[in-house]
């Protein structure tokens, strides 16, 4: 699929983005799940090696608690200390913005983004100092924990009982040029401060929404470089569940099994409704509850008006890029129906390039008993005044 | 007091794509590890020609590999009875999923990792995320490449540890550029094919969601441990009514890797079992031809090497034989190619495919799409 060519409004907009783009230096983000993970040393390995490499790097500001390892690499890069300031009988350390500047590097190591500034400073935030320094072209490497994202906060307060005090907007962290997972398994931040099988847990929780979060980041990345270069196809890592609601289908276990993968994988979750005339009462209030029960599950869910179901199903599927289509094992009684015009075989036979999967029905007595009397409808159908 | 750990453990360095520093990592670690006073070696390392990975080894003790003759070639493998000679408390074993030259001891060198592991020693080793069998598909849909060398994923589910090793696509396709993963030649080469952009994106978004799914999954099992130690006999109830068993329908066609695939991913998420089935309208399945029977042969030990047990069965109708079959097991859930709904002998009322939907209206039925680029 190929979007549509670009006006030359539009291509004008993209050339003014490229060309603030590049003016602006670089932000890479280096992103811990927990403390200790190792994000300092990282930041200033890619330091140094940027340096051996002939960049111009300093340290704009560096955590006051080093091991040995790190020391000895601060110890080969520059440093603009930081401005030493006494708040609360607290002595705090703030970007010195204005020195940096006037220094202009190529890059500058900024550590600990979330950090809140003392008030009556430049920023209240170090995150708007590194704002600053990235419109004026220097490049920044910097460091952040998951629970300082503000976004994040309820989920990691959900799983440690803790919050943090200072926060960068999720937004700020979304638009970095790069971003890096910095990843170490619990048991070997344990093993420099042994914990506790909950505390293991804890730590195994917060990693999960930090990979997480990097994915989404990634696929997002990946979304847009496409649409730049024209290309509108869907090409994430992801699975994308529709679930087909017919009033008298196994709808409920369709949905919670629809929303069960949903949450295991993480991945997008739809259901469709192909409106049907003259249903009876019964089964409309059937639907309502179906679709009810979905929106409730989180589906997004889609009333469609058609009057070929299969066909309508088929095309807003492959519109979404679904993958796998939850339908009822139809309800079809007559043979000649059976074989010829039954919308479930039409499903099988033309969804391609996405899994079908057909699910009993609630009532035994609603299966099929191969009776010659019914009429034929889709799924269930129109229940007639006398069944 | 300590006590002998019988087995030993072991350790993933996961990447997505080669060049992440996968390598790298393992070593340094490695590397602490006997500064902390353990007794390392390195198995086996493969070098690539990469200056900063070889300085990494400096002062650590290799067990040499052992010359294999091929074809009038003397090619080198890692010396699995070497290393259990030496018998160190770690060992450091590159590339996972590396295929051992034809006439090995083991196929696989994950299959000789399962040997140090048993012997209890504690193995640090390295893999990139598209050698995992589950992901195949998915991996040959997003970049159009086809990995030939795969390693089923329970070896990765029984794994102590896995750290991602991450840098960004930009990094990586810099390093290529300056000739740090390849030589120039290779380089370039590479950065045109499979280290495009697009394409490392993609797999480091299915590396990073691989990992989140292990560590989730590790956290349920826990969970149910854990309940059911508390109230053993309401948790083995539950798990009694819940237990799905899925049945794989395969055929000789090229699909059935993918459909079997498939299935044991969908049995691993539902914690099912799964089996796989060849049904055979004549005995020993003379009505097929040689080349359709070693297809046959190669999908039911593929199965088998996913851990599916399979099961050739006879029946002149395929559709009712399945069917009878998947009652008298239990199964929740059968898996069939969308291949069975052409082509083949068409009988009255249907293809297979769609008798089978209609025979089974209490079984919950997949059609898994041949997956096309």
């Amino acid at each position: 699929m190929r979007a549509p060519r670009p006006t030359p409004e539009e291509l004008l907009r993209r050339v003014e983005a490229e060309e603030e783009q590049a003016r602006r230096g670089r932000l890479k983000i280096l992103l811990g799940y927990a403390s200790r993970v190792g994000k300092s040393f990282r930041m200033l390995d890619e330091g140094r090696r940027r340096k051996q490499r002939g960049q111009d790097v300093v340290i704009g500001s560096i955590q006051a608690k080093l091991g040995p390892d790190v020391e000895r690499m601060v110890e080969t890069l520059e440093i603009i200390p930081g401005l030493k300031v006494r708040i609360d009988g607290k002595d705090d350390e703030v970007l010195d913005v204005v020195s940096i500047l006037r220094r202009n590097p190529q890059v500058c190591l900024v550590d600990e983004l979330a950090h809140d500034n003392p008030p009556g400073g430049r920023h209240p935030k170090r995150w708007q100092d590194v704002k600053e320094l990235l419109d004026n072209g220097i490049t920044v490497v910097t460091a952040v924990n998951l629970q300082h994202i503000a976004e994040h906060q309820d989920a990691v307060e959900k799983i440690t009982g803790k919050r943090a005090l200072q926060t960068v907007p999720e937004a700020f962290i979304r638009a970095a040029d790069e971003i890096v997972i910095v990843d170490a398994p619990p048991e070997a931040l344990q093993q420099r401060e042994p914990g506790s099988a909950a505390n293991t847990r804890r730590l195994s929780e917060l990693r999960e929404l930090a990979l997480l979060l990097v994915a989404e980041v990634v696929d997002d990345q990946l979304q847009q470089s496409l649409e730049s270069r024209g290309v509108s196809t869907f090409l994430g890592s992801q699975e994308r569940i529709l679930v087909c609601i017919t009033p008298r289908s196994n709808t409920k276990r369709m949905l919670d099994s629809g929303h069960r993968i949903a949450e295991r994988f993480h991945c997008d979750f739809l259901a469709v409704y192909v409106r049907q005339k003259g249903l009876g009462e019964a089964d409309e209030s059937q639907v309502e509850s179906h679709l009810k029960l979905a929106r409730e599950l989180g589906a997004q869910v889609n009333i469609l008006a058609a009057t070929d179901p299969a066909a309508a199903i088929l095309e807003f599927a492959r519109a979404q890029a679904v993958t796998q289509v939850f339908v009822g094992h139809s309800l079809r009684k007559r043979w000649r129906e059976l074989l010829f015009d039954n919308p479930v075989d039409r499903l099988i036979q033309s969804a391609e390039n996405m899994d079908l999967r057909i699910f009993p029905h609630p009532d035994p007595a609603l299966e099929p008993q191969f009776e010659p009397h019914r009429e034929p409808d889709f799924q269930s159908g129109p229940r007639r005044a006398s069944s | 007091m300590t006590t002998i750990p019988r087995k030993g453990r072991l350790k993933i360095f996961l990447g997505y794509a080669p060049g992440v520093g996968k390598t790298y990592q393992m070593l340094d670690e490695g590397e602490e590890l006997r500064r902390k006073g353990m007794d390392v070696v390195i198995g086996y390392f493969e070098p690539h020609g990469r200056k900063d990975t070889i300085a990494k080894t400096e002062g650590m003790e290799f067990i040499p590999r052992r010359n294999v003759e091929y074809r009038g070639a003397i090619l080198e493998e890692m010396d699995l009875a070497g290393i259990l000679r030496r018998k160190s408390q770690v060992c450091l074993v590159d590339e996972l999923a590396h295929t051992n030259v034809p006439g090995s001891e083991q196929a696989k060198r994950w299959e000789d990792v399962q040997m140090l592991l048993d012997a209890g020693i504690n193995v640090l080793t390295s893999l990139n995320v598209q050698h995992l069998e589950s992901l195949n598909d998915q991996i040959w849909q997003m970049t159009g490449v086809r990995v030939r060398e795969t390693l089923p994923d329970w070896v990765v589910d029984q794994a102590d540890e896995i750290v991602v090793v991450d840098v960004t696509p930009r990094a990586l396709r810099h390093r290529l550029e300056r000739g740090v993963v390849y030589s120039h030649d290779k380089a370039e080469k590479a950065l045109e094919n499979f280290f495009t952009e697009q394409n490392l994106c993609a797999l480091r978004g299915v590396a990073m969601r691989y990992v989140a799914h292990e560590i989730e999954e590790k956290l349920l099992v826990e969970e149910a441990h854990k309940s059911a130690t508390e109230s053993s006999a309401h948790a083995d109830h539950e798990a009694a009514l819940r237990k799905e068993r899925l049945l794989i329908c395969i055929d000789e066609r090229p699909s059935a890797a993918m459909l079997i695939r498939r299935g044991r991913r969908v049995a691993d998420y539902l914690r099912a079992d799964c089996i796989a089935v060849y049904v055979s309208p004549d005995a020993g399945l003379a009505h097929l031809s040689q080349d359709e029977r070693d297809a046959v042969e190669k999908h039911l030990g593929f199965a088998r090497n996913l851990r599916i047990d399979t099961n050739v069965i006879e029946g002149r109708d395929v559709a009712v034989t399945l069917v009878q079959f998947a009652r008298a097991h239990q199964a929740t859930q059968i898996l069939m190619g969308r291949s069975a709904s052409n082509g083949g002998k068409r009988r009255r009322g249907g293809s297979t495919l769609q008798r089978v939907v209609r025979l089974a209206q209490d079984i919950e039925i997949t059609i898994v799409a041949e997956r096309r680029r």
